[in-house]
């Protein structure tokens, strides 16, 4: 359970971290639809090797990012063999009903390269940005959707609650698994369908006492006589700075330079 | 040879990440069959990572716990086998109640190991009747008890694994007065009456001195001392240096000796500083 980094703040003094909450979430977006518009390996090239960049300087272990890609590298492999496989043209290898083409290796590659992109941009976001500070910039990014009535405070609270909890309730879990472990529950052993059942008196328990926590932060938010987004102010305003600036130019540096390498090289 | 050998034990959190820490720090010691243990030290002491150590729930970073002779992780396919014979009640047991009724809940570790419906039957109403559950309640639903017999409700799910050794991560947290003592003696008689090895973790030094035979002290992950619960708290000035204190009695007492009333020191239950104070007042003749 300890194993799950999505979504893990790991504080530590880098460049990437002192930015403001909001460049870095309209910058993962510019990042993930320049990485899916990339259609040259020198366009690819260039943005595989920012997103390194962006890594590194983040001064986050790198085992961490590893960690963060061990989960989604099945996915991985798996589409870039459909990928490789399902090449047209000119077949380089054949055997049996398997016929690999160059299309197919370069798609293979394209598709290993983005998605990996993609994982280590949105870690490094969840990284470097804790949960508060990425949930007030979406409240901030959001707002003009209020004038549509939709409360924009009230889902971004929502998020920051549900955040909040992600660590406790699987510290929860853990306390509710070892306790159940310790009467001699068996989850590591079994079909299917019995390690299903084995979930039983972790998931009762764990329901319960998140309905007694729901229930307690709603009172406690009461008796401090929270009533919504009306009239709040915050304590903590986000404040551009110059490195905020020269970042969002970089990004846009990036695009244009993607762009120039899909059309000229 | 000891019931429970344990050799230079350590557990490190995180290992290999900023968040790396060591909860216990080579930690040696023997316990023998039918002892009392107290376990007491600050929080963040490292306790419930080295009793969680003891049931095979964490495997050790180094060191080696033998019971019985044999080193629980040399089968580790078997780790199950060791948490019946080290049973272990949590802190807050009643989050993990779970089952429709009460008696079913209890049934839950029996049935985990395999034993037939009869002997399941007769120690689900054993170990009720040790932690005082009347009949009537064990057909109810665990969520419809009072917070005291939810929490004796589950120490007697572990309680019904029959294990050689017991142990009890701050069982009476929470508690009123009247339920903790009446928990304490309830744990009090188990351990008399089975002769089995009993393991108590506490913030309350009062809890320890009513019923340990030898404290265990952790302060910041490391065993600082394992004597007779006299002894323990006979160095009070060592204690308080750890942010531990010894019993409110005993300090009365020592107060007492400390202004020049010619009384025993080790006294740490209010039971034999009333006597202790009978006789001292007999002998002067004002009583």
């Amino acid at each position: 359970m300890r194993d799950i980094t999505l979504g893990q703040y790991f504080p530590a003094d880098s460049i990437i971290h002192r930015l403001d909450p909001r460049v870095k979430i309209v910058s993962l977006i510019a990042f993930i639809v320049i990485t899916f518009c990339t259609f040259n390996f020198y366009a690819l090239g260039l943005v595989f090797l920012t997103v390194i960049a962006i890594v590194i300087a983040s001064k986050v272990s790198i085992k961490m990012y590893l960690k963060s890609l061990k989960v989604i590298i099945i996915i991985v492999i798996i589409t870039s063999l459909l990928n490789l496989f399902y090449g047209v043209g000119e077949p380089i290898f054949e055997w049996w009903i398997f016929k690999v083409t160059w299309a197919g290796v370069f798609n293979a590659i394209y598709v290993c390269v983005r998605i990996l992109c993609l994982i280590l941009l949105s870690s490094s976001l969840t990284f470097t940005t804790s949960p508060t500070d990425l949930t007030d910039a979406l409240e901030r990014l959001m707002k003009p959707l209020s004038i549509f009535h939709i409360k924009v405070h009230e889902i971004a609270m929502m998020m920051t609650i549900a955040l909040r909890f992600v660590p406790t309730l699987l510290e929860e879990t853990d306390k509710i698994i070892s306790a159940q472990k310790a009467r001699g529950a068996d989850m590591e052993s079994g079909n299917l369908f019995k390690r299903i059942k084995a979930l039983v008196p972790v998931l009762i328990p764990l329901f319960v006492s998140a309905f007694r926590r729901a229930y307690d932060l709603a009172v406690a938010m009461e008796c401090r006589c929270y009533r919504g987004g009306k009239g709040r102010t915050r304590m903590k305003q986000l404040h551009m700075a110059t490195r905020d600036y020269i970042s969002s130019m970089f990004t846009l540096m990036l695009i244009a330079g993607v762009i120039l390498c899909n059309i000229f090289l | 040879m000891s019931l429970l050998s344990i050799k230079d034990l350590s557990f490190v959190y995180s290992q290999g990440t900023p968040f790396e820490h060591t909860a216990v720090d080579s930690v040696s010691l023997d316990i023998e069959q039918g002892e009392f243990i107290g376990i007491i030290g600050h929080t963040g002491s490292g306790k419930s990572t080295f009793v969680q150590m003891l049931n095979g729930l964490l495997k050790p970073s180094s060191g080696s716990i033998t019971l019985d002779g044999v080193d629980i992780w040399s089968k580790p396919k078997e780790i199950r086998q060791i948490r019946f014979k080290v049973g272990l009640v949590f802190q807050y047991p009643e989050y993990q109640l779970f089952e429709e009724t009460v008696s079913k809940d209890i049934a839950f570790g029996p049935g985990n190991m395999g034993l037939s419906e009869d002997v399941i039957k007769e120690r689900v109403l054993q170990a009720a009747k040790f932690v005082d559950l009347r009949a009537d309640l064990l057909d109810k639903s665990p969520f419809d008890l009072s917070g005291g017999e939810k929490r004796r409700a589950a120490i007697a799910g572990v309680i019904a694994m029959d294990p050689d050794i017991l142990i009890l991560d701050e069982p009476c947290a929470g508690l009123d007065p009247m339920g903790r003592d009446i928990l304490l003696s309830q744990i009090y008689n188990y351990h008399k009456e089975r002769g089995n090895t009993v393991l108590l973790v506490s913030h309350s030094m009062e809890d320890v001195a009513d019923v340990c035979d030898r404290v265990m002290v952790m302060n910041r992950s490391r065993l600082e001392m394992y004597d007779t619960t006299e002894k323990v708290f006979s160095r009070g000035d060592e204690l308080s240096s750890m942010g531990l204190r010894v019993p409110q009695i005993t300090s009365v007492m020592d107060s007492l000796i400390n202004s020049g009333i010619p009384l025993n020191k080790g006294i740490l239950t209010v039971d034999q500083a009333v006597m202790e104070i009978t006789e001292y007042l007999k002998r002067e003749g004002r009583l």
